[in-house]
């Protein structure tokens, strides 16, 4: 049940973080038509899917609105759909390579970095796709005799 | 006729002043990088833990606020209650209750686990929380008191000073009612949930307030050369007196009741009897010290010299110290009682008496707090005109004949 | 609302795989999962039932098990036992008269009038419709006043950095943290909790997970013929965790 005053609240909040965010990423176009900016643009490779969920440009704008307006219908109402997760955003988002968002290069972070806004969201979830899946312990010898008879496939 | 009362800004420019900035200034920058180094590696560099959830640093921040309000007795007095000869001090009594305020909220905020959201303390609120009525209370005191202090400097609006005079004295009984509730409403602890808090809290507030005006009000005056009369020290002496006296007795009434019921005695005797450095600081620290001895210091011939009545003050807040130590941390360390009657044990010390120790950033973090109010109230001293130019006697206390004739006046 | 092709391609897969296998199984559970999109509501109060008389001095199985879904290591940590996350801990009780002694996991008892919901500044501890007593730590400032309110001191503030969170049960520095009722596994359909799991698995059965809404489940079956209690019902918080021989 979300009261009236932090219905207000988030509203004030987001209205904040809105502002900040269109007003980083319009200077952000505006470095994007020189090249020899002495800020490097980020670089990040999205290797999954054709499409995100919502289109390119209201993505790069509003990202920070969904994430916000799903986190608190999960963590209040249980609600628990894909699309604007967080979850959802980091499996697909995350580096091939590292496997996460953050690092130079990652998904995430280079924008922000280049956008000069910080994300409070991985000091506390996951930066990394599929973590639980992630955190098992190291391959031991026998896991490494099965990976070469079975060639790595279940 | 009694002469108008003259006040006047510090000059501010002597070493000693600067000096006294400096210092201030410098444990205000150890309290910060006690906060940083807290803050950046968690909490768990300090003696806090999930058994002593509230450390050093809720001591001095619940003894700031708490003496903060309690700093302004001396203007309600002389506004709420008429009494004139407490009209020159009044501005300096407002001035310190903000600064003392500022101060331990400085302390409280600092400590949170996550100091950046303090944003989301004022957008969220949960008004069945009493820490969210703090906040208002905490805020609401400091405009009322800026409007107050603002009437009483401000001869044209001086048609309020009277109403913003009650207004303060009201909000600050309901501030420290806020702050004694903070522990009062705890219905876990065995230490806590009792109605007596609230008011235990006001009369404690009355006390370490009127220890630390005193002091405040001895060392800038003296420095300043600028002369206290004998009278209105002695006033203020006998005051102090009776709060330390009342103090006490609030202390006697918490312990007897805890002592009646069966259920309670585990902490009771922990605290008075085998608690180690809490019951040391219960006896020799809140009893003896602050309040055996300063009652002695105060009631007896010793009280002419001037020097005996600060020390008091400085026992009354050494004391209020302590006895914030043994309420807040004592509170803690004694077992949450799950199962009466049952010994208990676990691997996170269920039954077992929690070990704390309070740490150097912590320490330095409270310090931090006091040295901001004490900065802020110097600071402000040069910039506006708080401190009266004399409280000596010819100069503040009429003789009663023309004290009523002029109460009669400010009235009309 | 949208499924993307791959969750709907996913969730005939599971159906068809359940119909397959154990129809009747099947169709209990999905009576109980919600899907994704739906909120929670008051129909279901989860609670915990534990049978003291069938838990084990010694065992932690249900410790172990909660720290492995939940993703807590006390090894990875540089602060004290006092320090460390404590959401479920075994207790040891004695009556010193008798010298009956009896073992027992204390986590958060998810009250439905909890303490730390009332003295919360910013409304970050808050009981969903379902009766789980949770912290939002999106907006949880680190103030532990509800560690100072919880009569069973089942809340845990964060002293220091976490590193290799599971991504359905985010934590981090600076907030508070208790016992979730392993949500994850509620939302997900789960029927049960990471505690009653192992506990089942060491056949100890001990902890018994349900709805004490549903009339035919397990455990409100058990709590209407069976006398049970909860802790400090002095209190009276009206408790979702309930003992049987405390």
């Amino acid at each position: 049940m979300l009261r009236k005053s932090q219905k207000f609240a988030s509203l004030l909040v987001l209205l904040a973080a809105v502002g900040l965010a269109t007003s980083s990423i319009a200077s952000g176009h505006g470095d994007e038509k020189h090249d020899n900016s002495r800020v490097p643009l980020p670089k990040h490779s999205i290797t999954k899917g054709d499409k995100c969920v919502e289109p390119t440009e209201v993505m790069r704008k509003s990202h920070m609105e969904f994430i916000l307006h799903h986190r608190d219908k999960t963590v209040h109402q249980g609600i628990r759909t894909k699309q604007h997760s967080l979850k959802n955003c980091v499996n697909c988002h995350a580096d091939p390579e590292t496997k996460s968002v953050l690092g130079k290069d990652g998904f995430c972070e280079s924008c922000h970095t280049y956008a000069a806004v910080s994300i409070d969201c991985f000091s506390c979830h996951t930066d990394k796709a599929n973590a639980s899946k992630q955190t098992m312990r190291p391959i031991d010898a026998i896991g490494q005799k099965v990976i070469a008879i079975t060639g790595g496939e279940k | 006729m009694k002469k108008a009362i003259h006040f006047r800004m510090i000059e501010g420019n002597s070493l000693g002043f600067v000096a006294l900035l400096a210092v201030l200034g410098a444990i205000i920058a150890a309290g910060l990088g006690a906060t940083y180094y807290m803050e950046h590696n968690g909490h768990w560099v300090t003696g806090m833990t999930n058994k002593v959830i509230w450390g050093t640093p809720h001591v001095f921040a619940v003894f700031l606020i708490v003496a903060a309000s309690g700093a302004l007795n001396v203007a309600s007095i002389a506004s709420a209650f008429n009494r004139v000869a407490y009209k020159p001090m009044a501005r300096l009594s407002a001035l310190l209750a903000i600064t003392l305020l500022v101060g331990g909220l400085a302390v409280l905020v600092l400590d949170l686990g996550r100091p950046d959201r303090l944003i989301v303390a004022m957008t969220y609120y949960n008004f069945k929380s009493i820490f969210a009525w703090n906040i208002y209370l905490y805020t609401g005191f400091m405009a009322i008191v800026g409007i107050y202090i603002w009437v009483m400097m401000d001869n044209s609006v001086r048609q309020f000073y009277k109403a913003a005079g009650i207004a303060a004295f009201i909000w600050r009984l309901a501030l420290t009612t806020g702050t004694g509730s903070i522990f009062g409403f705890l219905v876990a602890r065995q230490a806590y949930d009792a109605a007596i808090m609230a008011p235990m809290f006001i009369i404690m507030s009355f006390s370490f307030g009127l220890a630390i005006f005193l002091l405040v009000l001895m060392c800038s005056m003296k420095w300043t050369g600028r002369p206290i009369g004998d009278r209105i020290l002695n006033r203020l002496k006998n005051l102090q007196g009776v709060f330390v006296a009342a103090v006490l007795y609030f202390a006697v009434a918490y312990h007897l009741t805890n002592l009646y019921a069966t259920e309670h005695h585990g902490i009771e005797r922990f605290i008075l009897l085998d608690g180690g450095i809490y019951t040391q600081l219960f006896w020799i620290g809140q009893i003896l010290i602050g309040g055996i001895i300063p009652l002695l210091l105060l009631f007896t011939p010793l009280s002419r010299s001037r020097g005996v009545i600060a020390l008091a003050a400085v026992l009354v807040i050494l004391g209020g110290l302590a006895q914030m130590y043994v309420i807040i941390i004592g509170g803690q360390a004694y077992p949450l009682v799950m199962f009466p009657g049952m010994e208990v044990s676990s691997s996170f010390l269920d039954g077992a008496i929690a070990e704390y120790s309070p740490s150097l950033p912590e320490v330095l973090l409270g310090l931090g707090g006091v040295a901001i109010a004490l900065a802020a109230t110097t600071f402000a001293l040069k910039v506006l005109p708080f401190l009266p130019a004399s409280l000596a006697d010819a100069d503040v206390d009429p003789h009663y004949k023309e004290e009523t004739a002029e109460a009669s006046a400010e009235a009309a | 609302m949208s499924v993307s092709r791959r969750d709907f391609m996913a969730m005939g897969a599971a159906a068809t795989a359940g119909a397959a296998i154990a129809p009747g199984i099947r169709l209990i559970e999905l009576a109980q999962a919600k899907s994704p999109e739906e909120a929670v509501t008051a129909a279901q109060r989860w609670g915990l039932l534990i049978d003291t008389n069938k838990c084990n001095k010694g065992c932690t199985s249900c410790v172990d098990a909660c720290h492995t879904e939940n993703g807590i290591d006390h090894e990875q940590l540089k602060g004290s036992d006092a320090t460390k996350p404590q959401w479920i801990r075994k207790v040891e009780v004695k009556d010193p008269n008798t010298g009956y002694e009896h073992s027992l996991p204390v986590m958060c008892q998810h009250c439905q009038e909890p303490p730390c919901v009332d003295v919360c500044p910013t409304g970050a501890s808050f009981k969903r419709a379902d009766g789980i007593v949770l912290v939002d730590r999106h907006i949880c400032i680190g103030c532990r006043y509800c560690m100072m309110a919880c009569p069973y001191k089942a809340r845990s503030f964060e002293h220091e950095d976490i590193t290799g969170q599971k991504e359905y049960a985010p934590r981090g520095k600076g907030t508070v943290e208790s016992c979730t009722m392993c949500v994850h596994k509620v939302d997900r359909g789960d029927g049960t909790t990471a505690c009653a799991e192992a506990c089942a698995k060491e056949g100890h059965n001990a902890i018994l997970f349900g709805d004490l809404n549903d009339p035919k489940s397990e455990i409100a079956q058990t709590v209407r013929s069976k006398a049970t209690r909860r802790i400090r019902e002095d209190l009276n918080l009206d408790n979702s965790v309930r003992y049987i021989g405390i």
